[in-house]
């Protein structure tokens, strides 16, 4: 009836997760509480559940992030404190323990904090930084963002029911195979993915359609601002490298539920399968990352520096170029498979040219820098932060992408210390720096900009004392995935890299009190301009919160820099205002059909974990009765007068 | 530009977008058939002393498959002309011809994939052979899932008419039931004529 389910699913004897999860489930219940006894209960399911905002949805992603980004930390906590007292000696976690730890924080932290908030980011800025109303799918921007928040749910579940993967952040075969993975924790690693996944694909179509086909009249590709090309590449490269990521995690299920011999030992599977497919993913996922971030970094850059951006036309070449060469380095994540040196050198030099365009980046944010008017506000230090540290991590990663220097630092500290150098400095950095800088936008009011630079200050310290430690110890050849170990040399660069935790600790405490501090002083810290960093690009143009509809009447772009031109044509003119006829909008209608999706996909996944075909099924025909349901409705749009248009503008003003 | 003008163009538009959006669906769907076909490229030949291709595959068999899809291609064509015309009883009829050809195709490889594992060649025995029914069977998932989908558009337009946004779907379903009779031209000279001469 329950398939593999049983009471002893759930680790009563291990004190750790009963009890952290005890504090999480407590911690919803709370919330929920707190929600429904509030009444706030339908607040909640019609201005955010079942939003088709584009905005919304954007928010709702990274406040994901948010969260899973604090489940991640605490895995990182753990496995630093680990590692600095297990010196001859088991410390608190058992290997069990730890190796789910390490799985599930190399999860999270990609799959879960990293994507979701860049995903939010492009939801929530690339249809105001184009000029148009929505993006061109919302039903499915919907869906897309409940499927994500679905892989959530289940990898967290693995805490309370039943266990999480021992195999690392990707599951290589053999290990991930039945006979040596016999447990459930492979199995909510593969649903949770293959259902996120789908919905990462369902938004990046969702944003390649909006950036090509819906962009504001006058909008040409060469005048859309940066964060739309990074954009657009990141998004193609989601529709490319996605799919791979979900057939080869399918490859794997059928391995594991039906008796195939993909990545098996015997009958001629072949495990290295596994490795190139899992990497022909993995290695664009890396600049589906950092691609958007970079934009961001170039509106940030060009904003405070009150310059346009230096380089537009290389800056855009560049991201393209990054676009493509990621396809073709995917093998140097393995140069010690034995391919032979003609191949591993062709993948290495393959590897150093990406550093080409990279830098070419990396001037032209520094020009755009030079000769301007510089504000040293949060979101640019996070950007200077980046630039720094992305440096290093930069030149380490071509370092490793020499042959024989790999065959020395393969899958030791040292690579671990290089990919949270470019992932932390480049990817989360960014999403911070977006966070801070389009928060006024989203919400009417600045964060708090000194409790801002000073998270961001003992981030970047305690990145450099948390990680910089990690290359020493891989050079004097401590391997990853440590749950103990012997030689005394390793053991003071662990600690002191516990204590850079420690002190990023701090930083994301401090993040938490500045918006904290911010929402309670919102009324001091409150923009009513819409423009409160004088903005260059559409986005700025807006009051903010923008009204659902984003613009009253749809922006004429005329060059780089829209907004910016508007205002200095303005200037010139005197007030152009006045005499605006606003036009009635059709918006799209709210739908449950995301969150009803994400009901029966949850349902799926967690039938298929636990091997309860009828349950599968249930939800199979659940999913599909809400297509059907969708399908069948007669009006997709409702009309917003345009008096109600000239009173949101009005008022909002 | 008048109301009904401002209206028309609207629709244009989305369906300039939901067509568009679709092919990178569609795309997207090619990547995942790129991948199982790559994993049949690398074990085509790891039959790990089971039977191969040439003594599985009955060409006769795959011959009659691809008649009935590639027919059912042609008269889905027909089914997004009668569309095009909202002549809703052609586009019934030739929707139902093409639902019962996909599913002659569905019988023909279900009577194939049930014959094979009878004689003792399912997806266990070898790596080629979980290559095999991986690849074609997520063809054939594929095609099911298009009679569904087929269903429900003959449902819709039965019970709602032409409508702008049931004709985007229509499009839509056009273009997926196309697709899928490429991949099937891949999978028959791949995997069934090259398996054979392997």
């Amino acid at each position: 009836m329950f398939g593999k389910l049983s009471w002893a699913a759930i680790p009563l004897d291990q004190p750790l997760p009963m009890i952290a999860s005890a504090i999480v489930a407590l911690a919803i219940l709370a919330v929920l509480a707190w929600v429904v006894v509030r009444g706030h209960f339908p607040y909640l399911w019609n201005e955010w559940i079942t939003s088709v905002d584009h905005k919304r949805i954007g928010i709702m992603y990274i406040l994901l992030a948010m969260v899973m980004l604090l489940r991640g930390f605490s895995d990182a906590i753990m496995m630093r404190l680990q590692q600095a007292i297990a010196y001859n000696a088991p410390g608190f976690l058992p290997p069990e323990h730890f190796n789910q730890v390490f799985s599930a924080h190399g999860t999270i932290m990609i799959f879960f904090v990293a994507m979701p908030f860049m995903i939010g980011l492009m939801n929530f800025v690339v249809p105001l930084q184009l000029g148009v109303r929505d993006v061109a799918f919302p039903t499915l921007n919907s869906v897309g963002f409940w499927l994500t928040a679905t892989g959530a749910l289940l990898i967290n579940l693995s805490l309370v029911v039943g266990e999480f993967a021992r195999t690392g952040w990707l599951p290589y075969p053999p290990l991930s195979e039945l006979p040596y993975s016999p447990d459930v924790g492979v199995d909510y690693y593969l649903w949770g993915l293959q259902i996120s996944g789908i919905g990462t694909v369902l938004s990046g179509i969702n944003l390649v359609t909006t950036v090509l086909k819906m962009r504001a009249s006058g909008m040409t590709y060469l005048r859309m601002p940066m964060f739309c090309w990074t954009t657009l590449a990141t998004n193609l490269l989601i529709i490319a490298a996605f799919p791979i990521l979900t057939a080869t995690l399918a490859m794997l299920i059928l391995d594991r539920y039906l008796g195939f011999h993909f990545f098996t030992n015997d009958a001629g599977g072949n495990m290295m399968m596994f490795m190139n497919l899992i990497w022909a993913w993995g290695h664009p996922e890396v600049y589906i990352l950092v691609l958007p971030a970079f934009g961001i970094y170039s509106e940030v850059i060009s904003t405070f520096s009150r310059k346009p951006l230096f380089g537009y036309r290389s800056m855009v070449a560049a991201t393209m170029s990054i676009c493509l060469l990621s396809f073709m380095v995917w093998l140097h994540h393995f140069f010690t498979m034995g391919a032979g040196a003609d191949v591993n050198a062709i993948f290495g030099i393959a590897t150093m040219i990406i550093a080409v365009p990279t830098g070419v980046k990396i001037f032209n944010w520094l020009f755009t820098m030079y000769g301007g008017r510089i504000q040293f506000t949060a979101p640019l230090l996070w950007s200077l932060g980046f630039m720094v540290t992305f440096i290093i991590g930069g030149m380490t990663g071509v370092l490793l992408a020499v042959p024989p220097v790999d065959f020395v630092l393969h899958n030791s500290l040292f690579l671990v210390a290089h990919f949270h150098n470019v992932i932390i400095g480049g990817v989360l950095f960014g999403a911070f720096a977006g966070y801070m800088y389009w928060f006024p936008k989203a919400f009417g009011f600045k964060l708090h900009d000194g409790l801002g630079k000073a998270a961001f200050w003992f981030w970047i310290v305690g990145f450099y004392v948390a990680f910089m430690p990690l290359y020493a110890a891989g050079l004097l050849g401590a391997t990853r995935r440590m749950q103990h170990y012997e030689v005394a040399e390793w053991r003071p660069w662990l600690v002191i890299a516990a204590v850079g935790a420690g002190i990023i600790l701090i930083g994301i405490i401090l993040q938490i009190a500045q918006l904290v501090v911010s929402i309670r002083q919102r009324e001091k810290l409150r923009d009513t301009s819409g423009d409160p960093w004088d903005g260059r690009s559409l986005e700025w143009a807006t009051p903010s919160p923008p009204p659902s509809f984003n613009f009253a009447v749809l922006p004429q772009v005329t060059g780089e820099d829209a907004f910016w031109t508007q205002k200095a044509q303005a200037r010139e003119e005197g007030s152009a205002k006045g005499g605006v006829r606003y036009e009635p909008i059709e918006m799209p209608l709210n739908s449950p059909t995301g969150f009803v999706c994400a009901f029966f996909a949850t349902i799926i996944g967690f039938a298929m974990i636990w091997h309860i075909w009828w349950m599968a099924i249930v939800g199979l025909i659940g999913a599909f009765a809400t297509f059907v349901v969708f399908a069948w409705r007669d009006h997709e749009g409702y009309v917003i007068p345009a008096d109600e248009v000239a009173r949101a503008v009005g008022a909002a003003r | 530009m008048t109301a009904a003008t401002l209206a028309h163009d609207e629709l244009y538009q989305k369906r300039i977008r939901t067509g568009f959006g679709f092919w990178l669906f569609i795309l997207s769907d090619m990547v995942i058939f790129s991948c199982l076909f790559a994993a049949h490229a690398v074990l085509a030949t790891r039959t790990a002393g089971g039977p191969s291709g040439a003594e599985l595959f009955d060409l006769t068999n795959v011959a009659f498959e691809t008649a009935f899809l590639l027919a059912s291609s042609f008269t889905c064509g027909l089914a997004s002309i009668a569309a095009a015309e909202r002549n809703r009883f052609w586009f019934q009829i030739a929707m139902a011809v093409t639902c019962v050809l996909g599913l002659a195709f569905l019988a023909l490889e279900i009577r194939e994939f049930a014959g094979m594992i009878e004689r003792g060649a399912g997806p266990t025995r070898s790596a080629f052979l979980s290559s095999f029914y991986a690849l074609v069977g997520c063809h054939g998932v594929h095609v099911f899932a298009g009679i569904l989908w087929l269903l429900t558009m003959m449902a819709q337009v039965q019970a709602k008419g032409f409508r702008p946004d049931i004709q985007r779907r229509n499009l839509c379903f056009a273009l997926f039931w196309h697709a899928l009779d490429i991949i099937w031209v891949a999978i028959f000279s791949i995997v069934y004529l090259l398996g054979v001469a392997l």
